[in-house]
């Protein structure tokens, strides 16, 4: 584990839309092990950011570095096509908001999750059918739901599914994008206890977008409070949400309903 | 004499409450203090005059204005006032342990790995931690039946004992204390002071605000007060 | 007899088609787009195979066709007679004595030579598109080499059925480089594509592309290692002539359910008889 080349480097990321600002001038560097969370309300330019991150939206101007398992780092913006799709199938992994936009519908749960190693070459259907309902344990799903649709499941099963499909492959590090919205209050903190659980027994990178404080105090190590595109304030989580600085950051928090 | 493991030089600390019309709190207005190891320094200020503000900026929870705050930390020194996220994140691994009032509750994480979790980031298998872990919440007097549940049910001096088991199991060569015997009962107290003389022992450097004199008295080798003359 | 241009098609288009044959022959099992012309059948009877076989039909070719084994149905009749019409070419029923087959949904059970070429009708030639509707998404999984969603399908159908379920136009990986679809053949047929000495063509006019696979070219049909690849086995013989090793067809012959299996390769079955 190189303890001098971060996981992730950003620099001077800008993606400009004409004279609207996506996000402007961002750097970060993340660590093997690092959750990072970016908050922001809608608007703050945090989605467009993580986009720029993950190498499906091209920024106007910066660089996005990634160090790759065997050391070497890649100028993410300068990937071919086939080099970047195969890096997001392999060391990167992507759980979406809705768990539709990261499941394959009209195919069961356990292919689903056995997609990606059968994409990788698996081809003995007993073990990939064994590590699919091994995954299913670990994001505690029923084992007997493997020959469901996911179209079956309930929005918190579709999410865990997803989860499970995305990190069958061990990838080094995760995107994630508001990856408890429009779940139950109980739902989320059952997911945000899996996504914790699983991020520290892998030792995976993430970065979460998120607008929710709560799932950040919960789940990452360090914070970017993002608005208007730029990034107001950084530092980790607790001392952010505990002392923070800029005026925005202490409306947020200042915001935030105690139940 | 050992070289401190603590020093903080200068620290100023002031909250300005931009919500609330800018007014600014001055709290830290220059704050010394250098502790070695063994020694127990105990805050003397009264309530709310910014004991938990010193702990809580020498854990790096609450960002100083100026001043420097400078840790021996993996064989070298560090001045954590300075330093990024990463390596105040390994400071609060390996270095610098915090017993807080309160214990941040995650619901579903049985009690015995709540406590383990400091040994875990130390890489000592997952046995070991759990037969540590074990040893120090019977200690704690915590029965056996609570261990596998989380604490989110437990009363308020069960949940500041898990509190200080988590805050006691690794060997953390410094150790920031705020109230560690809040809502416990005499025979609670007696192991809290045990605890502290046992960390001490082991070349801990521990600085503690104490509001239970008698606690104070068994574990401080030192009495400060954040702005003024040291007391004996 | 009207004038049309020898083989229906006139020459600019022969050359279009033509181009199309050579790349698809350069890379084994790529799809090709071609420019489909309208013919005087409809689409989805053979308007691939025909616009095939009229780009590479010369004089001194003798020409048969099949239509799932059979040389005497509707629609294998029609098409013959259309070429016997607009080229006047030999035609034949013998798979031997041909150099052009053009074929829907079989290989002949008589294995085929060097310099024979076999015409495939093809409905859809894009092996992914089960999975995924948009062309651009499945040329670039191709151009990416991105299969693994086809052995998707085959799990589906071990875990729905217990064994892999698909039958006919059963995938193959062609050359160990390119997915294919081989037309709706029984998967019977699939281990004939395999280092066949012919040269096979395949032409599907509604979806306007072409591919083939050259002459020794390996093709290989998809599976797992513990659920490999199996053909169709009969516990009968043909009733016409015995033939236990023959891909059947099930005749029912009476009111009563009665039936009988007979080779579904008319020339095949004739040969055996001693026609």
């Amino acid at each position: 584990m190189a303890a001098d080349v971060p996981l992730l480097r950003a620099r001077d990321v800008s993606k400009l839309y004409g004279a609207r600002v996506g996000c402007r001038d961002v750097g970060l560097d993340l660590w093997p092990g690092e959750v990072l969370g970016i908050v922001g309300e809608s608007g703050s330019g945090k989605t467009t950011l993580l986009g720029c991150l993950s190498g499906r939206l091209v920024p106007t101007s910066g660089s996005v570095e990634f160090m790759l398992r065997d050391g070497t780092v890649v100028d993410v913006l300068q990937l071919s096509e086939p080099a970047l799709r195969k890096l997001a199938r392999t060391d990167w992994g992507v759980v979406h908001q809705n768990p539709r936009d990261g499941l394959r519908a009209g195919v069961t749960a356990g292919a689903n999750v056995g997609e990606r190693l059968m994409a990788l070459g698996a081809r003995h259907y007993g073990r990939i059918r064994a590590e699919a309902l091994d995954w299913l344990d670990r994001v505690e799903i029923d084992r007997g739901r493997i020959d469901d649709w996911p179209e079956t499941f309930s929005s918190g099963m579709q999410q865990r599914l997803q989860i499970a499909r995305t990190l069958v492959t061990r990838p080094r590090l995760v995107f994630m994008d508001e990856p408890t919205g429009g779940l139950d209050v109980s739902v989320q903190a059952r997911l945000l206890d899996l996504v914790r659980g699983l991020t520290a027994d892998l030792g995976l990178s993430a970065i979460i977008v998120t607008h929710d404080l709560a799932v950040t105090r919960l789940l990452a190590h360090r914070l970017l409070v993002m608005r208007g595109g730029e990034v107001v304030e950084s530092g980790l989580t607790d001392q952010v949400l505990d002392d923070p600085q800029h005026p925005y950051t202490q409306l947020l928090v200042s915001s935030v309903l105690q139940p | 004499m050992t070289e401190p493991a603590l020093v903080v030089e200068g620290l100023h600390k002031t909250f300005t409450l931009h919500t609330q019309g800018g007014i600014q709190l001055p709290v830290l207005r220059g704050v010394d203090l250098t502790v070695h190891p063994g020694e127990c320094v105990a805050l003397m200020d009264p309530s709310g005059s910014g004991k938990s503000t010193l702990l809580r900026a020498i854990y790096a929870n609450y960002r100083p204005q100026c001043g420097r705050i400078v840790v021996a930390h993996d064989g070298g020194r560090m001045d954590m006032a300075g330093a990024g996220p990463r390596e105040l994140l390994a400071v609060r691994r390996r270095t610098i342990g915090y017993v807080s009032q309160f214990l941040r509750v995650i619901p579903r994480v049985p009690t015995l790995d709540v406590v383990i979790e400091p040994l875990r980031a130390f890489g000592m298998p997952r046995e070991a931690a759990l037969e540590r872990g074990r040893a120090l919440l019977e200690r704690l007097r915590i029965p056996e039946r609570l261990w596998s549940l989380s604490p989110v049910t437990f009363s308020g001096g069960e949940q500041q004992r898990v509190n200080l088991a988590r805050g006691f199991i690794a060997d953390f060569p410094i150790l920031l204390l705020d109230e560690p015997s809040a809502s416990l009962d005499s025979a609670g107290r007696a192991i809290v002071v045990e605890l502290i003389r046992d960390a001490r022992k082991r070349g801990a450097a521990i600085v503690g605000a104490f509001h239970d004199r008698e606690v104070r008295e068994a574990v401080a080798t030192r009495a400060v007060t954040l702005h003024g003359e040291e007391a004996a | 007899m009207s004038a049309y241009n020898f083989a229906f098609l006139d020459e600019q288009t022969k050359r279009m088609i033509r181009r199309a044959l050579l790349k698809a022959v350069a890379i084994p099992g790529h799809q090709v787009p071609f420019g489909s012309r309208e013919m005087p059948l409809s689409y989805g009877w053979g308007t691939g195979g025909v616009q095939v076989t009229a780009s590479v039909i010369g004089p001194d070719d003798v020409f048969k066709v099949i239509d799932q084994g059979a040389d005497d149905t509707t629609n294998a009749v029609s098409i013959r007679q259309f070429f016997e019409r607009t080229t006047g070419v030999r035609t034949t029923t013998r798979t031997d004595a041909a150099t052009l087959i053009q074929t829907r949904h079989r290989i002949p059970e008589t294995p085929l030579r060097e310099g024979q070429i076999l015409v495939l009708q093809v409905p859809i030639p894009e092996p992914l598109r089960w999975l995924e509707p948009r062309e651009i998404e499945t040329r670039k999984m191709h151009a990416l080499e991105e299969y693994g969603v086809m052995h998707v399908r085959l799990y589906e159908d071990i875990t729905r059925h217990g064994h892999v379920e698909t039958a006919y136009d059963y995938p193959v990986l062609v050359n160990g480089r390119y997915l294919m679809r081989p037309s709706p053949i029984p998967k019977f047929d699939n281990p004939k594509l395999d280092r066949n000495p012919a040269l096979l063509l395949f032409g599907a006019g509604r979806e306007k592309r072409i591919y083939a696979v050259p002459p020794y070219t390996p093709v290989r049909s998809l599976d797992f290692e513990d659920h490999p690849f199996t053909v169709e086995r009969w516990d009968r013989t043909c009733a016409l002539c015995g033939a236990a090793d023959a891909f059947m067809d099930e005749i029912v012959v009476d009111d009563k359910g009665g039936r009988m299996f007979v080779c579904s390769d008319t020339d095949h079955c004739e040969r055996r008889r001693g026609r």
